[in-house]
């Protein structure tokens, strides 16, 4: 028997086995390796909404680096952005002042390290983790979007179309209001209340509820909106607000921003590298109108731009890649009357275009202009107001900032009223963007920061030695403490434990998750808890060498197999913990569930299978007459 | 194999743990109790994740006196602030409630302005937190939440693994872990923020780990030893595993000992919280855990018949038995195939001979 038990516990591996361990290995060391290279200060260059760069753009960049004397280390053009690294932060800093006067608004210059990724590495999409703001420093807001707001004011783009709808039809009112969080439209008795209801029924069914209340002092109908309603105008609320804080991201010239919605009501954004969060408060606060304005077809925008004097009667304006253009004083309609604006297909020309309605007092202002306009153009100038802090003579001197955008100006075909259309854009993304402006500068729902972190760059440099520091002693005591108790088998699960702490670093590189301080935390945590399986597989086999007649392959054997459930439980249960961490988590807390679970499932793989196939080479297969364990 | 190397191997201790049992209850039960003393008496310091309001960290390149700076903010119309030194005495850390009118983002730049004009030197500015109040309601709420979810996860997955008595024990090990890790938090005064929070969920987990390698090899024992009661069998297997929990828990504590010291400021309210647990949960994983399921009555029968992980067990030994049956059956048809072979050639042999 115990011959024969021998013969078929020789603890070999197969083949696959140590392949498939070979094959992680290497791609874990692929995709860890980015991180150890470090970053190259750089300038990012996009271009501003509806600019493109070409070749005449690298032409001018590259040649006014060159009159500066700024050596470039690199200079790349991708996605339509230019990225160029330089040797110092020295010259990073004039290359930026000299190319953004150099371009001006026509595009958002901003400071950025590049990760200095090896070419044949970034072949293989092989990146370095992206470090979260508390380690590379940066200002991290919560926007809170008013819905209550944004529903209201819904409710008041009714009002005026409810009126007219009425009198279309010869159903008198009363008056249409606003009461509590429904629209009541109020009638003189109840005939006519009855008469209201049925054209209201008709027209609004799918949008409103309708109640009829016929106790009250004047007979009414109200009007609540159903709750799909209620629904996309909230989503509608929100993508409006991302885009709008978009635009205005744009202005702070950050290098990777990040404008995410959360949750239903929440927008959260993300300005890695910036210093003056006081600024970038005002910024982001900033309330946005609309006006639209006819040009002025007659006179030299160009001349007037340059001189500073515009034809009587005009005003020189600028779109937004630079280009002037004269506008009569006096504005047709602004922002306030804009009920909606969609984007489509022009169905006759297929090109891309924006229905946009008014109410009612826009559109008669807009069909007495344009009956006598049509032939002439019309622009839409998008302006937005700010106040911010600057210093003159040492002192800090509160501005009221104003830019004025004309985002569009589109050929009067004919007469129109309280709706038309803005066609012959050039990509149906134009027509969007064209249409959500037009949102923002007439209805956004106003926001609020809720929530601010803001880490300086001093403190995250302190905080990555830091956390680097605590992984690596850590991580050395660990190896130590394992060696001295198990020998051989303590080495060898130190090889695991590296192979474990590379693997991680690879996966997070891979997901191109975002390390945080809470991150590192979880790491360290991960390589204290990742030994525990290899202690309960080495306790295990010396327990069964400890009873007689085991011989030593079958005690590694079973060792192995026996704390496997054991594990499996343990590890599953702490997962389970981990998950619910990553659900609840917000920003730093998410960031530990994410390296805690990679780190419980990669210590799984390393220290079960990593170790085994290392034993088995050590042991397998031979005559083995002690265990150095 | 030498005797000394056997020596080695054999030391499963043999300490009666679970003789202790009651008395190590009725510590546990003392610690609650003064914990939630500690609730009742000193509260729990919040950090402003949970109270909203706005945290400010400076540094000053010469070491700052408290009271100075504190004049100034009161004469900025900031008395409610609160001043302290975070680290070293050049760094300050300022704390400000949510106040009506006063609950703004712009706040912290307005403290920034008022602080900077006091001063010739040149101040930097580390970390501004701000949580509106709304947000850290949510975030208690959902902390709250989410350790609550934690234990249901728990009792479900361990009763399905084992037992309800083992279940209603593990989930009763953890209230223990997570109520004594707040109790010293309490007492301390030391801030409960976000992230000692998710150290609490961490503690979850770990302790979570260590109650079920216990668990695991109890039920083991129950399958595998044929007499003793169930004091007996679990204190065998505590005796067992416990080389196997001192050094894990070794392991954990050292580096969480080196995040403690090396990891900075922000990160040691986390690793207190995480040794506190680490501690609690070993001590609890035995005298909690274990003995509450003792005290349920938890026996050899109600193992047995724990349905999955039983046939499986089975299966495999049987499955083990089978490879056996089947290669040794093999060899001795290769035998005798072999002894066949060797007869017919002996016989071939002995026909050519004649």
């Amino acid at each position: 028997m115990f011959q024969t038990q021998q013969k078929i516990i020789t603890n070999k591996y197969p083949a696959w086995k140590y392949l498939l361990l070979i094959v992680v290995t290497v791609i874990g060391i692929t995709y860890a390796l980015p991180n150890l290279f470090g970053e190259d200060p750089a300038v990012q260059i996009s271009p501003a909404k509806s600019v493109t760069f070409g070749f005449e753009t690298q032409e001018q960049v590259a040649k006014a680096l060159e009159e500066a004397n700024l050596p470039v280390k690199s200079s790349v053009f991708e996605n339509g952005r230019f990225l160029i690294r330089f040797e110092g932060t020295e010259d990073q800093l004039k290359a930026k002042s000299i190319l953004k006067e150099l371009l001006g608004r026509k595009a958002v210059v901003a400071l950025n390290l590049a990760p200095s990724t090896p070419e044949i590495l970034r072949s293989l999409g092989a990146a370095p983790m992206y470090l979260g703001l508390d380690l590379r420093g940066g200002v991290h807001f919560l926007m809170d979007v008013d819905m209550e707001v944004a529903v209201a004011k819904a409710y008041l783009r009714y009002v005026d179309e409810i009126k007219s709808v009425l009198r279309e039809n010869k159903v008198r009112y009363l008056a249409v209001e606003m009461e509590g969080d429904t629209l009541a439209v109020k009638f003189k008795d109840l005939p006519t209340m009855e008469a209201g209801l049925a054209i209201l029924n008709e027209k609004y069914s799918e949008r409103f509820s309708l109640k009829p209340v016929e106790d009250t002092a004047s007979p009414q109908v109200r009007l609540r909106f159903s709750d799909q309603t209620i629904a996309e105008t909230q989503k509608f609320a929100l993508q409006q607000n991302i885009t709008t804080l978009r635009n205005r991201v744009n202005e702070l010239a950050v290098a990777e921003p990040v404008i995410q919605q959360q949750g239903d009501r929440r927008i959260v954004v993300q300005l890695p590298g910036i210093q003056d969060t006081a600024r970038a408060k005002e910024i982001l606060g900033a309330t946005a109108t609309l006006e639209f304005r006819l040009v002025e077809e007659r006179g030299d925008a160009y001349r007037a731009d340059k001189t500073g004097y515009a034809p009587h009667g005009s005003i020189v304006y600028n779109f937004r890649d630079g280009r002037p253009i004269l506008l009569k004083r006096g504005t047709i309609v602004d922002g306030e009357n804009v009920v909606s604006a969609s984007s489509g297909i022009d169905p006759e020309q297929g090109s891309a275009m924006v229905n946009v309605s008014l109410d009612g007092v826009g559109g008669r202002k807009m069909l007495a202009t344009t009956k006598e306009n049509v032939g002439n153009r019309m622009a839409v100038v998008f302006i937005e107001r700010r106040v911010e802090t600057v210093m003159e003579n040492g002192v800090k001197v509160k501005k009221r900032i104003t830019t004025k955008d004309v985002i569009n100006a589109a050929v009067i075909r004919g007469q129109f009223g309280d709706r038309f259309q803005i066609t012959g854009l050039d990509s149906p993304q134009e027509a969007q963007d064209l249409a959500l402006l037009l949102r923002a500068g007439a209805l956004a729902a106003p926001m609020e920061i809720v929530e601010e972190r803001t880490v300086g760059p001093s403190l995250g440099q302190d905080n990555i030695n830091q956390g680097f520091m605590s992984v690596i002693v850590g991580f050395l005591l660990v190896l130590v403490m394992m060696a001295w108790r198990y020998k051989y088998f303590g080495m060898v699960a130190n090889v695991a434990l590296g192979l474990n702490l590379i693997i991680i670093i690879a996966v997070l590189s891979m997901l191109q998750a975002t390390l945080t301080l809470p991150g590192i935390a979880g790491i360290v945590l991960t390589v204290g808890m990742a030994v525990d399986a290899n202690v309960l597989i080495f306790e295990r086999i010396r327990e069964e060498l400890g009873i007689k007649g085991t011989s030593i392959q079958k005690a590694i054997h079973s060792g192995y197999e026996k704390a496997f459930v054991t594990i499996a439980d343990a590890n599953i249960t702490t997962l389970l913990a981990a998950v619910v961490l990553f659900s609840f988590g917000t920003g730093p807390i998410k960031g530990f569930a994410i390296t805690l679970s990679i780190g419980i499932l990669t210590s799984m793989f390393t220290a079960i299978v990593g170790t085994r196939a290392v034993i088995n080479i050590m042991y397998g297969n031979k005559r083995v007459n002690k265990l150095s364990i | 194999m030498n005797s000394t190397e056997m020596n080695n191997e054999v030391q499963t201790t043999n300490i009666n743990f679970m003789g202790q049992r009651h008395l190590a209850l009725a510590l546990s039960a003392i610690l609650i109790l003064a914990s939630f003393a500690g609730l009742w008496v000193k509260g729990l310091n919040f950090g402003i994740d949970f109270t909203g309001g706005t945290l400010i960290e400076l540094s000053y390149p010469t070491p700052v006196e408290l009271p100075e700076l504190r004049n100034n903010l009161t004469e900025s119309g900031f008395g409610q602030a609160i001043v302290q030194h975070f680290g070293s005495a050049e760094d300050v850390l300022i704390r400000i409630a949510p106040q009506d009118g006063l609950n703004s983002a712009q706040l912290s730049n307005q403290v920034m302005d008022a602080l900077a004009e006091a001063t010739e030197e040149e101040i930097t500015l580390r970390r501004v937190e701000f949580v509106g109040p709304q947000v850290g309601d949510e975030l208690t709420e959902d902390g709250a939440l989410a350790v609550l979810y934690a234990l249901f996860g728990v009792l479900i997955y361990v009763a399905l693994r084992f037992e309800w008595r083992f279940s209603i024990g593990s989930v009763a090990a953890l209230i223990h872990d997570v109520i004594l890790t707040i109790g010293v938090f309490a007492w301390t005064g030391m801030q409960f923020d976000l992230t000692v929070l998710a150290a609490i969920l961490a503690v979850i987990g770990y302790s979570l780990n260590d109650t079920i390698v216990v668990f695991d090899r109890v039920r083991e024992n129950f399958r595998t030893m044929r007499e003793g009661t169930p004091v007996e069998v679990t204190n065998v297997a505590v005796n067992q595993m416990l080389s196997r929990t001192i050094m894990t828990s070794a392991t954990t504590l050292v580096v969480l000992l080196a995040l403690f010291f090396l990891g900075g400021e922000i990160i040691h309210g986390f690793a207190t919280a995480l040794i506190v647990g680490v501690v609690v949960g070993t001590y609890s994983s035995t005298y909690v855990a274990s003995a509450v399921a003792l005290l349920l009555g938890v026996s050899k029968e109600d193992l047995m018949k724990a349905p999955k992980e039983e046939a499986n067990n089975e299966g495999e030994e049987a499955e083990l038995q089978r490879l056996f049956l089947e290669q040794e059956a093999k060899r001795e048809a290769k035998e005798a195939l072999k002894e066949m072979e060797a007869e017919k050639k002996a016989n071939k042999k002995e026909k050519l001979n004649k």
